[in-house]
């Protein structure tokens, strides 16, 4: 019985939060905010040069669950690229019976071919301009690989989290490479790993908000003394931590149980992504206002992480949505 | 990650399945003093193989098992499935015996370990006065030793006992040095609750709770216990205090109750034609979030203690974990109950027969989440103690004072 991170995960862990704190720092990161751009090329490039692209092929001897801890990693960083797209581009191609797409296999598991995620029925899509594929469908399939080119409209939009900058894409007539039918259930569980993945960036985010609280809170001085030792405020941080630590087992749980392919895995997915989403709003919210003045201004960058929350609540349906498919799925 | 327990824990259950089939068949009609003697000596039975008592060395009548969790878990696992009784609990095996064990002296090991375990002694906590309460520290209990130096004499209160009216003993903390900083003039003390000095009094309690088995308090007027009684040091009696089991205590069924509390929420909500109501539902799932956390990350503490490993300040956050959420399902509950919120439940209290119980029933729970979060530190000394020792924010002057 093992439920807990073994040293192998956690070493992948802290490779990843190198390789971002030396390729996405602060000053990277504002810099990326306010171009026009919605790919940074030499972070994707570094983290690509870790492997993380291939955690999903079959024979990677990973699973969901160590894609999930590179995922909590880039929340944590609020790192720039289509992560989540690439892996499950790479999960949903491998996987499947066509030729056409398993072309391109190799070179999107070594990250060099770019695939972002554009499942469900959402016209907006993160890092679109720069891929040069979509993973598109629904839960009940298809599951299609579309081809960037003739055929795909992309329409640049302001967007909230300037870390995943967000295009409206639509599709007419685009080369297609349909992965899997209506019907089959790796749709289903393509979905499911998906809201995984949201939830995990979700987690490093609120982490990252918890972290940042504690830390100014340790150093920030008024009426004489750290505004760290005022109940008040402790008792404040103390929420946010009760909230987000135990989230993480829940985390793990949902991952380990797609992995394992065991019948609550669906309606974990769903209960993960409801349950880290209204946390990372909330340990957001929290952050700022555990801050103050300096949370609120556009410098200090908690900003990055409050947008990037909007942005995973909303990513996939709202915890609302989902909680309202784990009641029926319940049989409640 | 694995949930499985392994093949070689498999076996072992198998080992524990078998003494169960063929120990654990009371009979339908033992009652009274023949049933206690068939628990007893299933009780011995159990623990000359290895499944009780498991930290209790063998001189004491225990049966002294190198720390194994998985197999404790394993135990308790097919206990619970067979209905079979495990240890004898309260306070005397949660905080006497292992005080003892660990601080006491080889006298006070005979005289009481055996007897606890045994179920013979029953043990109150002397912890609260009325005017310590999160403020453990400040206990005003005295304790001076006799002319002859033998006998430490005791006067003030002591407030919260659980298990008070049965208890024979107690374990509790007394003032001896009242020049000391606060911490370092307490001494810990057992004592005989059988002799005239002392007098027990149970509490009514909100919920309407009175009468044998509820609390106590206890006033102490010239009331004595030898020195040879007291544990540790003199003055060093807070310490010793701190002392807790730590001996297999993770375990994975520890979630449950929350988890099964949750289900009868469900079950309410069907009951009073109220699951179909989409409010309701997503209600139902956003409390259903907490209790996953809470579930999962027993099993991450189960985990990290089967490997010897520290699992960090998630540990901290368990008592207010659970408790928030009792919390969030008394309101959800109160909300369900509707009219029947009218109705003070049967047995109530502990007076009379309970009965069959309608969704009044509630009322119990809704009343209980609020003495969880009072009981064995509140919730804001919780919320002190995870912002401190968890998240290592600097101490509040005030609380920290006197160390």
């Amino acid at each position: 019985m093992r439920f807990h991170l073994s040293e192998e995960q956690i070493s992948i862990q802290d490779a990843v939060r190198g390789t971002l704190a030396d390729k996405w720092s602060m000053d990277i990161l504002h810099k990326f905010a306010d171009s026009e751009s919605d790919f940074d090329q030499p972070s994707w490039d570094a983290l690509m040069a870790l492997g993380l692209a291939g955690i999903l092929l079959p024979d990677s001897g990973m699973g969901l669950l160590d894609a999930a801890l590179v995922c909590e990693v880039a929340g944590e960083a609020a790192a720039a690229g289509p992560l989540i797209g690439q892996m499950l581009a790479v999960a949903a191609v491998s996987r499947s019976s066509s030729a056409a797409a398993k072309a391109h296999l190799e070179a999107l598991a070594e990250g060099t071919t770019i695939a972002t995620l554009a499942l469900g029925d959402s016209a907006y899509v993160p890092c679109a301009r720069a891929a040069q594929f979509f993973l598109t469908g629904s839960r009940d399939g298809p599951i299609s690989l579309v081809e960037a080119g003739d055929g795909v409209s992309i329409e640049t939009v302001r967007s909230t989290d300037r870390s995943r900058p967000v295009s409206q894409v639509s599709f007419d007539g685009a080369i297609t490479h349909q992965l899997f039918a209506v019907g089959d259930p790796m749709a289903g569980k393509l979905f499911d790993a998906a809201l995984v993945l949201i939830a995990a960036d979700a987690l490093g985010g609120a982490q990252k908000c918890t972290d940042m609280s504690v830390e100014y809170a340790k150093e920030r001085e008024q009426f004489g003394q750290p505004i760290g030792q005022f109940q008040a405020l402790k008792h404040q941080l103390a929420q946010m931590a009760l909230e987000v630590e135990p989230a993480r087992a829940q985390l793990w749980y949902a991952a380990y149980a797609h992995d394992a392919d065991l019948d609550d895995a669906p309606r974990a997915a769903v209960m993960a992504k409801a349950h880290l989403c209204d946390v990372y709003v909330r340990s957001a919210r929290a952050a700022v206002a555990a801050h103050g003045g300096i949370g609120y201004t556009w410098e200090y960058g908690l900003n990055y992480w409050f947008r990037r929350a909007a942005f995973d609540r909303a990513w996939l349906g709202s915890p609302s949505e989902h909680r309202a498919r784990a009641a029926d799925m319940a049989g409640w | 990650m694995d949930l499985s327990y392994g093949e070689m824990a498999e076996a072992y259950r198998a080992d524990v399945k078998d003494f169960l089939s063929t120990n654990w068949l009371p009979a339908g009609d033992l009652r009274g003093g023949e049933l206690k003697k068939y628990i007893r000596e299933f009780r011995t039975k159990a623990t000359e193989q290895g499944y009780l008592y498991r930290a209790i060395p063998k001189i004491y009548g225990g049966s002294e098992q190198p720390v194994d969790v998985i197999r404790a878990q394993v135990i308790r696992e097919e206990f619970v499935r067979a209905r079979a009784p495990m240890e004898v609990g309260g306070n005397g095996m949660n905080m006497t015996v292992p005080t003892l064990l660990e601080k006491g002296t080889e006298e006070q090991k005979d005289l009481f370990i055996r007897k606890t375990v045994e179920g013979e002694y029953i043990w109150g906590q002397g912890y609260s006065e009325p005017g310590s309460g999160s403020d453990l520290a400040s206990v005003r209990t005295k304790g001076e030793l006799s002319k002859d130096g033998s006998k430490w004499i005791i006067n003030g209160q002591k407030i919260w006992t659980s298990q008070g009216m049965q208890a024979t003993h107690m374990f509790m903390l007394v003032r001896t040095e009242p020049e000391a900083p606060k911490h370092d003039g307490i001494t810990y003390l057992l004592i005989d609750l059988d002799q005239p000095g002392i007098t027990r009094r149970p509490i009514r309690q909100m919920t309407g709770e009175e009468g044998d088995h509820t609390f106590c308090e206890f006033f102490f007027d010239n009331a004595e216990t030898p020195v040879a009684l007291q544990v540790g040091e003199r003055g060093q009696g807070w310490y010793v205090s701190r002392t807790t089991l730590k001996h297999e205590r993770a375990s994975i069924g520890s979630a449950d109750g929350l988890g099964r509390q949750f289900s009868k929420l469900v079950e309410l909500a069907k009951e009073t034609g109220r699951i179909a109501d989409p409010v309701i539902r997503d209600k139902l799932a956003q409390i259903e979030g907490f209790v996953l956390s809470h579930r999962y990350t027993s099993f991450r503490l189960f985990s990290c203690s089967a490997a010897g490993e520290d699992p960090g300040r998630v540990q901290l956050m368990m008592k207010l974990l659970l408790t928030e959420t009792g919390h969030e399902i008394a309101l959800l509950a109160q909300e369900l109950m509707g009219e029947y919120a009218f109705i003070e439940p049967a047995g109530a209290g502990g007076r009379g027969p309970r009965g069959p119980r309608g969704p009044e029933k509630w009322m119990d729970q809704i009343m209980g989440s609020l003495g969880n979060s009072i009981a064995g530190g509140t919730t804001n000394i919780q919320r002190n103690i995870i912002s401190e020792r968890g998240l290592g924010l600097p101490r509040d002057v005030i609380a920290g004072g006197g160390k």
